[in-house]
């Protein structure tokens, strides 16, 4: 590594690829939000002007830097399989929106 | 008694001039004052706060009293406090009484200290300015058109405003450093790992740190003390030896060598926030520090680098939020997606949506190694800075935000213009590494000025004693803004 190496950018530029208002929909559906069309239009500009931001990083050249997921590089520690918390199924289900016997109620799901 | 610091408020309450009841009783009446003002708090619990005093009034009767038994610290809204609404800033978890404690919500009661109440926020910790909290936005006590800076701007404006001596924030992006520059505080975002995340609100857990937020330097010490520490539930945590944060407060700063990074100091930042800046790296120099000019080449890809790992860590950690094990659920739904879609739209606001929709596009199949692999790649371009600047250096300074606290609404609608302006804290983020901001003057209108201060991993201390000998040199920090002095 070069001492102050400016990143360096690729040749070609990846050409900014706008989303449509069907990638928003489509989207939306999958991070289960529910959009009508007015608001999905206007978040499709805001995501845009986003993702135009994103792009000066995608256009740098990377090739053989290794992907960063953690600062210090350390790995996730490892326990012994053993079992270390308590019972507390009534304390954490106090707070649920609908129990009944123990159960976390939701619609129903099979006919 | 609101001015004291929290050292000097420890060692009142060792000489018995008055008890932690006292004290906690005189913060509640200026809260019931002045919080309709700046809407600081979300949740304020006379009985609970005063129940802590008295226990923290009996464990000094019994001899046990540590730095922080009987101080009143205020809780970001974030930290899950057993018995207390925890809410996030959000509707989603608008009724969501904590069934437990945060790790460093444990470790604060062990010490004794009072919860003072909880702090609005962004919601969801999403913001740089406090606005986008579903309890309204809170206000910088120098001027209440004003944000005080987010995400953790409650925290902060308490603090200013001498609602609490100290509170507790966390730092994603730049969410304790900014609101303490715009609201004329310190608050120091540890290294990565050194404060446990375990309960503490998921947003992007390769980055979220949380860390104290306090009028002096000495302050942030005496609380990290408490807060920092190892702890198995969180699977980040670092193991350690414990450190004390307080050993290099008092050391002279003589022969240190400072990094200004001349991308912090090329354009972009206003005149105000230069000027003071530039002051206080003259005041250092006073001191016998030298400077020497460092580059971080990579730093303008932080942001863009940021709003691809920050949103789509998020949107993985808000798929929890479903209306079936807590939170909110909506009321009329078709079927079980249907319930899911709904509850998630009722209960999150504009901008964490925004967020999960960026985030689940660029997790989406096809455009993972495009999007996420290719951030996480220009993220070590950032850290790789940070270490070449560390060969000749020091610490590094620089302004902590380009603006001073903006107007309220001036930037809500324009996402990339509010991520902009943490374009100074996101690097400390990507890279890991520690930073704070500590008061260093006011611009033309009166508002303050943040100096930022970023450290080689685990300098924390040093970085601690370094702005305690600005602070012995400077007064900002006594500042009290008008209607504040009481």
């Amino acid at each position: 590594m070069i001492p102050y190496a400016a990143p360096i950018f690729k040749a070609s530029l990846p050409v900014f690829m706008a989303l449509t208002l069907d990638d928003v929909r489509r989207v939306a559906h999958l991070a289960r939000v529910a959009i009508d069309d007015a608001e999905a239009r206007a978040v499709l500009s805001q995501l845009n002007d986003v993702f135009r931001l994103v792009a000066e990083m995608q256009a740098v050249d990377t090739a053989g830097v290794e992907p960063m997921s953690h600062a210090l590089d350390v790995t996730q520690r490892l326990r012994a399989d053993a079992v270390t918390e308590a019972d507390q199924h009534a304390a954490f289900q106090s707070v649920a929106p609908h129990v009944e016997g123990d159960l976390y109620l939701v619609p129903k799901v099979i006919e | 008694m609101h001015n004291a610091t929290i050292k000097s408020l420890a060692a009142d309450l060792a000489a018995r001039k008055f008890s932690s009841v006292e004290l906690t009783r005189h913060l509640l009446s200026r809260i019931r004052a002045l919080n309709p003002k700046y809407n600081c708090f979300i949740t304020v619990d006379d009985a609970a706060s005063l129940k802590q005093a008295q226990a923290a009034d009996d464990l000094r009767a019994a001899g046990r009293a540590g730095p922080l038994t009987g101080i009143p610290i205020a809780q970001k809204d974030i930290f899950c406090a057993k018995g207390w609404l925890t809410t996030c800033g959000s509707k989603m978890l608008s009724s969501f009484i904590s069934p437990y404690d945060a790790h460093v919500v444990e470790q604060l009661n062990g010490a004794g200290a009072v919860n003072i109440g909880k702090t609005n926020m962004d919601e969801f910790a999403m913001g740089s300015s406090s606005e986008t909290s579903f309890y309204g936005p809170v206000r910088n006590p120098w001027n209440a058109d004003n944000v005080p800076g987010g995400s953790s701007g409650g925290s902060a404006a308490a603090v200013v405003a001498r609602l609490a001596p100290g509170a507790i924030g966390t730092d994603t992006g730049g969410s304790i450093r900014q609101p303490a520059a715009l609201s004329g505080i310190c608050g120091l975002k540890p290294t990565y790992g050194v404060v446990s995340r375990y309960g503490m609100i998921a947003f992007a857990s390769s980055l979220d740190q949380g860390g104290p937020m306090a009028r002096t330097a000495e302050d942030l010490a005496i609380m990290m003390n408490v807060m920092a520490g190892f702890d198995a539930r969180d699977s980040t945590s670092l193991e350690r030896a414990r450190e004390d944060y307080t050993g290099e407060i008092g050391k002279a700063v003589k022969g240190l060598k400072i990094g200004l990074p001349k991308e912090f100091f090329a354009e972009g930042a206003e005149a105000g926030v230069t000027g003071a800046v530039a002051a206080a790296i003259s005041a250092y120099r006073k001191l016998g520090c030298e400077t020497v000019e460092v580059s971080l080449p990579s730093m303008k890809l932080a942001v863009p680098v940021y709003y691809v790992l920050a949103p789509a860590e998020a949107s993985s950690n808000l798929a929890r939020y479903d209306g079936v094990r807590y939170g909110h659920r909506a009321q009329d739904y078709a079927d079980l997606t249907d319930m899911y879609k709904l509850t998630r739209a009722q209960g999150f606001g504009q901008e964490v949506k925004r967020r999960i929709l960026i985030g689940t596009y660029v997790l989406s199949h096809g455009y993972y190694d495009a999007y996420y692999i290719q951030a996480q790649k220009v993220r070590r371009l950032v850290a790789r800075d940070f270490a070449e600047a560390f060969r000749r250096c020091d610490v590094i300074m620089g302004p902590t935000s380009p603006t001073t606290a903006f107007r309220l609404g001036e930037k809500v609608d324009d996402p990339v213009k509010m991520y902009l302006n943490d374009i100074y804290t996101i690097p400390a983020n990507l890279a890991g590494l520690p930073g704070m901001s500590v008061p260093c003057g006011f611009d033309g209108s009166g508002l303050p000025v943040g100096l930022q201060i970023v450290g080689n991993y685990f300098a924390e201390a040093k970085m601690l004693g370094i702005a305690h000998q600005y602070q012995q040199a400077t007064d900002w920090h006594l500042r009290v803004p008008p209607g504040c002095e009481g």
